[in-house]
């Protein structure tokens, strides 16, 4: 993977950790939506050999030393995408639940909206979205939460489909939260008064493998991205007032 | 209150005497075995000391110089706690910091070497 090149410069991101049963068909799914643009895995350190099959799909693979957990490996990904001068990464996740079908149309709002991020989101458009009870009361409760954060309502704030420009790529590259990234990530770029937007999509369910967070840990992730929030709201006011 | 003090300075004791054996094994630097070694130095002068356990105790409106101690160990430790926590914290970033760069400049020797 060579220097950023062409009018798009767009980098596909796929985070992955053990999914050697899906990174093959996600690269090729990938590969034939955009097929001009490079598709970078980020190995977080697998033991099954997802490195291997993502190189044998064609994909670049950044391979970390030791596992760091999503926001780390997707940071990772940033950081190299931010070195290589890319304007656009969108991140599709390594399971098969994003249909990559939608590529464009996320990287399409990127450019003509001028917006920093754009999230692909179950529930736009009255979709119900494929997520279990839980996570959907889960999903509720932190739309409530960030609506007078981020001053607009997030329909999908816990969307791993997310595309993001070279601003944001920036600022993910110097801060980025490390587990359970995505709802903190939306406060991080409302800190810089960086705008979203949300783009309808249909998720399937995952192709092999479970879900990391199960119903147990579902506490845990409120908890914690209920305080990564409530941080980054701190920061937020304390540099409103320096103004 | 006596036996309370004299448990408290063999404890001090033991902990000095084990950071200090911890160190010279290198399995604790030196750098993280000040704020131990400090909160060990306080607790055996505190507990040998009932004049100045008293004024503590009179200072903070505690009738009772062993609640004083105890609430003084807690501080103590809590403390120390919340520095190493302040380590470790910066030394994960570190660590992530340079796991990723690792990984960055390993994909950027295999490119270089596969053109």
């Amino acid at each position: 993977m060579k220097q950023a090149t062409g009018p798009d410069r767009l980098l596909v991101l796929i985070p992955a950790f053990n999914e050697v049963g899906a990174i093959a068909g996600v690269i090729r799914e990938v590969h034939s939506v955009v097929p001009e643009a490079p598709i970078l895995v980020v190995d977080d350190a697998s033991t099954d050999g997802t490195d291997q099959h993502a190189r044998a799909a064609g994909a670049h693979v950044l391979r970390l030393p030791y596992h760091l957990g999503l926001g780390g490996g997707v940071q990772a990904g940033y950081k190299l995408a931010y070195e290589l001068g890319y304007e656009y990464v969108i991140r599709v996740d390594g399971d098969g639940q994003h249909d990559p079908k939608y590529i464009p149309v996320l990287l399409k709002t990127l450019r003509e909206t001028g917006c920093h991020m754009v999230i692909g989101s179950r529930f736009q458009n009255g979709n119900s979205g494929y997520t279990n009870s839980v996570r959907a009361i889960g999903i509720w409760f932190f739309r409530l939460v960030l609506r007078p954060i981020l001053g607009k309502p997030v329909r999908d704030p816990t969307s791993g489909f997310v595309g993001v420009n070279r601003q944001a790529l920036q600022v993910f590259t110097g801060s980025f939260p490390l587990e359970y990234p995505e709802i903190e990530a939306l406060v991080v770029l409302q800190r810089k008064r960086f705008q979203f937007q949300e783009v309808p999509c249909r998720m399937r369910p995952r192709k092999t493998g479970r879900s990391t967070i199960t119903a147990v840990k579902s506490l845990y992730y409120i908890f914690h991205v209920l305080l990564g929030v409530f941080i980054n709201v701190l920061k937020f006011e304390r540099r409103r007032r320096r103004e | 209150m006596e036996r309370l003090l004299n448990v408290t300075t063999g404890l001090s004791i033991l902990l000095v005497a084990m950071i200090l054996f911890s160190v010279r094994r290198s399995h604790i630097r030196v750098e993280y075995s000040v704020s131990w070694l400090a909160a060990a130095v306080i607790l055996l002068v505190l507990s040998r000391s009932s004049f100045a356990l008293n004024w503590i105790s009179n200072q903070l409106g505690l009738g009772d110089p062993p609640l004083a101690l105890m609430l003084l160990v807690f501080c103590l430790f809590v403390i120390v706690l919340y520095r190493l926590s302040v380590v470790i914290s910066d030394l994960k970033d570190a660590n992530i910091a340079m796991a990723q760069r690792i990984a960055i400049v390993e994909f950027q020797l295999q490119n270089r070497n596969e053109e």
